[in-house]
């Protein structure tokens, strides 16, 4: 594989996401949208309800609306991470595809191209959120904003990774209504992007237990803590083997032999 | 050297066998019809060699290069126009072929030039500004076609390129894919199902059963027949052979 085939390769990738989420005027709106309900009114009502202690990365008391802002950075790239999914499966519906895949480059590249070019996408949104929860007096310090960006992608990419793997798992569109109900909403419910753990762990164990466990809960704590400037080791440390561990199941789940794809009424796909 | 080798292949799904050992080869500048009814096996052929499946068994090798070890060399020698249109709808003309030229490693000044010509090659000036999923039938294969042919593949693949267009869009198709095929000398495997498409001077194979039933020159293949055209050499040879693996061959 060239290196100069492969960053033109990536090129092309990333500009057509970009050009589809341009286009795609309601997508990009709707994106937006979803997150500053939260911020708007979900946070303002539940400002009194929720008190937040002083819990790291925090030095003082916060208002809620700053509690969850790094929760709903982490619900953009959830739902992008979805969103590239659910555009992987139409694309192999629709047959364009099998342009990608007949691309003379390695699979397993191809297939990070399409990651990383659904995690520039990601990103852009969580700046622009973050550009608009300012004017909300939600303003973190300066350097949080350059710190972030490393985290914000590392949880992209994980989230991206998952994404990837759905979508060598999903065979037709219909069924990608049950990702909702069965990945996005209990990823995001049962993670400390709403509340800190340690209010789940005063109402049920076994689900402040199931909150630590899901990796999403660990992407919000690296994005919160680089937004603060600080780092978070162990969210990082379970960021990045989540991300290894999705990224190489999806390879398995796109590979012509061994795939998820490569039922036996299909034939094997490559 | 051959453009297309294509040895022995076989495949199967569950328990139907798809193709039953398919032998064919494209020679560069060469335009060979491979005609076959619909569900006789060639999508299933156009997949394994384009690499999308793999093969039960045989070989396929593109300029001398084995799809199954140097399946980079091979994928990049080929274009290919799938039976399903394959282009982004939601951008236009100029988006996806720059796309295509990108996912080629294309440099910036290369794709402009193939864009450039390709763009007069096919008469696209009306509509390269135009987003895809504004375009009539016939329009969107020509820049199929065009995408296809960007990078200057030495082997160009078509499965059933023209199912949809008007008899008028698929004329036109034919004779433009064939006087590229000559002045570019490049080697073209065209899948069909439609029999007016094949001319007697063309090289042909016909796929029935998953298996390559008679193969060679048509004028000859009609003569050797005693058939006047190529729905009646098809219809003889596919009703004669009951087992549907006869191998009428003239080369």
């Amino acid at each position: 594989m060239k290196i100069a085939h492969a960053l033109r390769c990536l090129r092309g990738v990333a500009v057509r996401e970009a050009l589809r989420f341009i286009g795609q005027r309601g997508r990009f709106i709707s994106a937006l949208v979803r997150p500053l309900v939260w911020l708007f009114i979900f946070a303002a009502g539940f400002r009194s309800v929720l008190g937040i202690s002083i819990i790291p990365p925090y030095e003082t008391y916060i208002l809620y609306e700053e509690y969850i802002t790094p929760g709903l950075l982490g619900m953009i790239l959830l739902f992008n991470g979805m969103q590239s999914s659910l555009s992987m499966v139409y694309d192999r519906e629709m047959g364009s595809m099998s342009v990608l895949l007949t691309t003379p480059l390695p699979r397993w590249y191809l297939l990070l191209c399409k990651l990383l070019a659904g995690v520039f996408v990601a990103v852009l949104q969580t700046y622009v959120f973050l550009a608009i929860a300012w004017f909300w007096d939600i303003r973190p310090p300066l350097h949080g904003y350059l710190m972030v960006l490393p985290a914000l992608f590392c949880a992209g990419l994980m989230l991206g990774a998952l994404g990837l793997l759905l979508s060598s798992l999903i065979k037709q569109l219909e069924n990608f209504a049950g990702v909702m109900n069965f990945v996005i909403f209990p990823m995001f419910f049962a993670s400390s992007a709403l509340y800190p753990l340690w209010k789940m762990q005063e109402s049920s164990l076994p689900l402040y237990w199931l909150c630590t466990l899901n990796p999403f809960s660990h992407a919000v704590e690296l994005v919160r803590f680089a937004l603060y400037g600080k780092f978070n080791w162990l969210a990082l440390l379970i960021v990045a083997v989540c991300t290894i561990v999705f990224l190489g199941a999806a390879a398995i789940g796109y590979d012509p032999s061994r795939g998820f794809l490569s039922n036996k009424t299909r034939g094997r796909t490559a | 050297m051959s453009a297309l080798v294509v040895d022995n292949i076989r495949f199967s799904y569950k328990q139907q066998d798809a193709l039953k050992g398919v032998s064919l080869t494209v020679e560069r500048g060469t335009f060979v019809a491979l005609l076959g009814a619909n569900g006789a096996g060639k999508t299933t052929l156009f997949s394994i060699i384009t690499g999308l499946y793999r093969a039960h068994g045989g070989s396929v090798s593109v300029m001398g290069h084995s799809l199954e070890k140097q399946s980079l060399k091979a994928l990049a020698a080929m274009g290919v126009v799938f039976q399903k249109s394959t282009l982004d709808m939601d951008l236009t003309v100029g988006q996806n072929l720059r796309y295509a030229a990108d996912l080629q490693g294309m440099t910036r000044k290369d794709s402009r030039q193939q864009l450039d010509a390709a763009i007069e090659l096919h008469s696209m000036q009306d509509y390269i500004s135009r987003k895809v999923g504004a375009l009539s039938g016939g329009q969107r294969r020509r820049v199929e076609l065009a995408r296809a042919l960007l990078h200057q593949p030495v082997l160009l693949l078509l499965d059933e390129p023209t199912v949809g267009l008007d008899l008028g869009s698929r004329q036109d198709f034919v004779n433009h894919v064939k006087s590229m095929c000559q002045t570019q000398q490049t080697g073209v495997l065209w899948a069909t199902h439609l029999m007016d498409e094949v001319d007697h001077q063309d090289n042909l194979y016909l796929l029935a059963k998953g298996n390559i039933i008679a193969n060679g020159n048509t004028k000859t293949l009609l003569e050797e027949h005693n058939q006047t055209d190529v729905a009646s050499l098809f219809n003889h040879l596919n009703v004669n052979d009951t087992a549907g693996i006869s191998k009428s061959t003239s080369s």
